[in-house]
């Protein structure tokens, strides 16, 4: 229960779509991998939500971002489903991440006036 | 999204949340945990895996056709909890829907759908159309076309393609090789018919204009006629007939599906043929239908127009003959309908309402269960769920009892319609009357049209934000809902009132029916048999051929045990109005010019058949034997002849000269007592020619009274016909009671399927009204036994609540009335010796709707006043 404690961040609408597309660029992974990769490398402050990771890969999917296929894990002697970036998959992430990079230095002029003068 | 694409992705998601759990209970079993306890914490990491689907789901593009299957899946559950009322409900749907598909496939094929020629959009019918109204009102609106007119019409006009005609006509066909004779129904066409139709031989070639003229001698044959007389064999093409004893030529055979104008017709032959030319030239002997194909530039009125000056001019150049000043047109299928139009419209109107009345009885059964299911409406409000899907429910549940009585009506209709087809003597058959796309298509439209008419209201009523109300009272409602019962009411009321406008719709037909049947022909007809034969005038050629024949045949008949009287007439009355003729009074002064004619209806007879007929002289002599030919000619008048014609005076001794042809000046002798051409129409003018004068009528018919069963005599009777001539057809062996039901079959079929639908409409509403007094009580029943338990009569509150379900049954009955005299005009023209406001029909109608709806009120407030109170109150 000692997780309990640690400062956690809910996930800002939208971001969730990005940060799945930015963990593909390194290749191919399935859900769980997804999920824990978010997870490590945020130090557990973004706690994977199972609850909203598979809804957001599935509609990644609808919109055509990522592809999926059932291939057998490298490590594994058993068949994950792949999530595998695909070209305008690609593309959408640089929008996203340009949008996310207005977005984060807007909300930091507000916030930090000052610092931005200096 | 196909359903088996969502299955298996469905299943898709399953394994990779299924394989993505193990994973994770790996790794906790990796970490050193107990496989149970790494079980365990896998799933806490996960979350609900159910909810995680459901999560998924979601955002797949077919969430919504999924929540259409749920509604669906559990319509029909909810459908299936209550059997009753689905079946009811179904059963309703399929009789409306039923009945309405079959009307419409008859309607289509009828009236809407174009006849199978070349461009029929373009081919009109052509009449002479007289501007008298009260000849309008006989209908000589439409009048058969003078052939001379008709050839004036085509040489005198260019606006329209090209012009043809036909004319009605039978042939005695007699074999070779003593095959027995055989009257066929013929018909004569122009030349030109058949290519300004688009129709070509199916076997030879269809006529040639060198053909068509009186001594033309080619025949074409139907194709049933060839199937049935000549075993299908194509080489009859070019071998030649024997038509009234004269040899024609078979130059072709018709399609199978040509069977214009009816089915009837077995062979056609030239327009001209046979005719004398005389009566070609003659511009009031009315006998020909006349087709017209308009050119593609020039307006049906233009073309029109020329046509009618044309007649006019002829109407002028004839002012003392029936010569038609103008001309008027209609479409085909218009022409074919003509007799059905009325009776087709109004079973329509009739069909309507009861589909009308279908969807309000659904619909009040939805209200009921509405009310009776506003606690879970509520409650899945509460939960979260929209108006709008919880509109959606409803709908789908009466969308699903509309598509289950769809088909049943569809199949239902498959029946009906051959039935009607079968029935309905009068249809045109020409284009056939069957199911096709279309008809399922309106069906199809039909269904959606009434779950959406018989679901919305009830949909909309019952989940509005007042029923939240219902979860704040925690008794069961003490005076029931008001605005539900309210809704059910005024339902109600509607429904009563189209029923009762059907019902007086159905009264007033069945009056007449019931008059028509009574009609007093003018003659007796019990025990009274006739049969038609016809003498072909080649081999009869001379009066004493003929006198002969018809003298030894009266002779013999009467001979016969069994047969009272026997006579000779050249039309039986009320089988159809026969020729006509004009003639002149030489005791009057001349007609002015520009006046019609006087005008009669032509009959012979011989000397018996008045007496047998039981015709009363009224004054003057009947015939004698010596009324023949070589003696002074005589005729006897009908009463509305003398009437007419000499009105105030004594016709006896005057003349009647008869315009049309040679035969001069004949002497009135008697004035015998009217006989009605046809049952419904009034008696019109007739005179009587001794039929010994000799000439060849061509059809007699023999007219029997005999002391028993007249069919049982008919047998003897034809054997003597024969015994005197083997190779005599005869045809049309009827008692006089089965020709006036002939002629009445298609009024007893729209009066009978009127009364049907009618009838159905009151079952249905006191069905409705009956639901609606029962649920009324289950509502009221804690009220109720407060009231008994206060001290309330018994027999007040069977009065009460009998009087809360009559009220709506008493207002459905003042509007109904009301309506109905309106509706009236429309079957105006139908009725025959019945005022379309008789009082006897409205009063029967307005007694037998309070009966019904006091008995179906009767026994749910029988059972309200018979509440227990203890119960009543305890159930609270």
């Amino acid at each position: 229960m000692a997780k309990e404690q640690q400062p956690r961040a809910n996930l800002l609408q939208g971001t969730l779509d990005m940060l799945i597309l930015r963990t593909l660029l390194y290749g191919p992974a399935h859900g769980h991998q997804i999920g824990k990769h978010i997870q490590r490398t945020t130090n557990d402050f973004l706690q994977m939500q199972h609850g909203s990771l598979y809804p957001a890969l599935h509609r990644l999917e609808e919109r055509g971002w990522v592809e999926a296929k059932w291939e057998t894990a490298p490590d594994r002697n058993r068949e994950f489903k792949y999530y595998r970036l695909t070209e305008t998959g690609r593309k959408q992430l640089v929008v996203e991440e340009s949008q996310w990079k207005q977005m984060a230095e807007a909300v930091a002029r507000v916030m930090w006036p000052a610092v931005e003068e200096s | 999204m196909r359903w088996w694409r969502i299955a298996k992705r469905n299943a898709d998601l399953d394994r990779e949340l299924q394989s993505d759990l193990e994973l994770e209970e790996e790794e906790q079993r990796e970490r050193g945990l107990s496989a149970k306890e790494a079980h365990y914490a896998a799933l806490r990491a996960f979350g609900n895996p159910t909810l995680i689907r459901e999560q998924t789901r979601s955002v797949w593009s077919w969430s919504m056709i999924e929540s259409l299957l749920r509604d669906l899946r559990i319509g029909v559950r909810t459908l299936l909890r209550s059997p009753g009322f689905s079946l009811i409900s179904i059963l309703v749907m399929a009789l409306c829907v039923g009945a309405t598909t079959s009307l419409f496939t008859v309607v289509r094929s009828v009236l809407l759908r174009p006849l199978p020629f070349r461009d029929p959009g373009r081919l009109v019918m052509v009449y002479e159309h007289f501007r008298d109204p009260s000849l309008n009102a006989q209908e000589f609106n439409y009048n058969s076309v003078a052939a001379a007119d008709f050839y004036d019409w085509k040489s005198q006009t260019n606006g329209f393609e090209d012009m043809a005609a036909w004319r009605w006509w039978q042939f005695n066909l007699t074999g070779e090789q003593g095959e027995l004779p055989e009257l066929v129904s013929a018909r004569g066409a122009t030349w030109n018919l058949f290519p300004l139709l688009g129709v070509p031989a199916a076997i030879g070639r269809t006529f040639l204009e060198s053909e068509d003229r009186p001594d033309g001698n080619a025949a074409l044959l139907t194709w049933s006629f060839f199937e049935r007389r000549f075993g299908a064999d194509p080489s009859i093409v070019g071998r030649q007939i024997h038509l009234d004893g004269k040899l024609y030529t078979v130059v072709g055979v018709l399609p199978k599906w040509f069977n214009y104008p009816d089915t009837n017709v077995q062979v056609w032959v030239p327009f001209a043929s046979g005719i004398p030319p005389a009566v070609l030239q003659h511009h009031d002997f009315h006998f020909s239908h006349v087709i017209a194909r308009l050119k593609p530039d020039v307006s049906l009125a233009t073309a029109l127009g020329q046509v009618g000056a044309v007649q006019y001019r002829l109407h002028i150049q004839n002012l003392n003959a029936p010569v038609a000043e103008d001309v008027a047109s209609r479409t085909i299928n218009d022409d074919l309908a003509r007799d059905v139009r009325k009776p087709l419209q109004l079973l329509m109107w009739a069909v309507a309402c009861l589909l009308l009345i279908g969807c309000l009885n659904v619909a009040n059964l939805l209200v009921a269960r509405g009310a009776a299911r506003q606690k879970e409406m509520a409650i899945r409000g509460a939960l979260g769920a929209r108006r709008l899907t919880l509109i959606r429910a409803q709908m789908t549940e009466s969308l699903l009892i509309c598509l289950a009585g769809g088909a049943g009506g569809v199949l239902l209709s498959l029946a009906a319609t051959r039935w009607l087809a079968l029935a309905w003597k009068d249809l045109p058959s020409s284009a056939g009357i069957q199911l096709d796309g279309v008809v399922l298509g309106f069906a199809c439209a039909l269904v959606f049209a009434t779950a959406l008419a018989a679901g919305l209201l009830p949909a909309i009523s019952s989940t509005g934000k007042a029923v939240f109300s219902v979860l704040q009272s925690s008794s069961r409602t003490v005076g029931g809902n008001l605005s539900s019962t309210a809704l059910r009411k005024t339902l109600l009321t509607i429904e009563i009132a189209v029923t009762v406008v059907l019902l007086v719709a159905a009264g007033l037909l069945l009056k007449t029916f019931v008059h028509l049947r009574a009609t007093d022909l003018g003659c007796v007809t019990a025990n009274v048999l006739t049969m038609s034969y016809s003498q072909p005038p080649q081999r009869y050629d001379s009066p004493a051929k003929v006198n002969a024949f018809n003298e030894t045949l009266l002779q013999r008949v009467r001979a016969l045990p069994g047969v009272r009287a026997a006579a000779i007439v050249s039309t039986f009355p009320g089988t159809w109005a026969g020729g006509d003729d004009t003639f002149t009074i030489p005791e009057h002064p001349p007609v002015a010019s520009g006046t019609a004619l006087p005008d009669a209806m032509t009959r012979w007879a011989d000397p018996g058949y008045f007496n047998a007929l039981q015709i009363p002289l009224l004054s003057g002599r009947f015939f004698t034997g010596d009324d023949r030919a070589g003696h002074p000619k005589t005729v006897i008048i009908s009463r509305q002849l003398s009437r007419q014609y000499f009105p105030g005076e004594n016709p006896l001794g005057k003349h009647l000269h008869l315009v049309a042809d040679e035969w001069g000046d004949y002497q009135i002798v008697g004035v015998v007592a009217d006989t009605l051409y046809q049952v419904g129409k009034p008696a019109g003018p007739i005179m009587y020619f001794p039929v010994l004068n000799g000439g060849n009528r061509k059809e007699l018919s023999l007219a029997i009274r005999t002391a028993s069963d007249p069919l049982a005599m008919s047998l003897p009777i034809q054997k003597q016909i024969a015994a005197l001539d083997p190779e005599l057809p005869v045809y049309d062996v009827l008692t006089a009671d089965q020709i006036i039901e002939q002629s009445l079959v298609n009024q007893s079929l729209s009066a009978t399927l009127v009364l049907a639908f009618a009838l159905l409409s009151l079952v249905l509403a006191s069905v409705g009204l009956y639901g609606v007094l029962s649920y009324l009580t289950t509502q009221r029943t804690g009220e109720i036994g407060i009231r008994i338990a206060l001290g309330a009569q018994r027999d007040q509150v069977l009065r009460q609540m009998l009087g809360d379900g009559l009220r709506p049954a008493l207002y459905g009955l003042v509007i109904g009335l009301a309506a109905s005299a309106g509706a009236i005009r429309l079957i105006q023209s139908m009725l025959y010796g019945t005022q379309p406001l008789d009082p006897a029909v409205f009063a029967a109608v307005a007694a037998t709707l309070l009966m019904v709806a006091a008995l179906a009120c009767l026994l749910p407030a029988w059972k309200a006043s018979r509440i227990d109170p203890m119960q009543a109150l305890r159930i609270e």
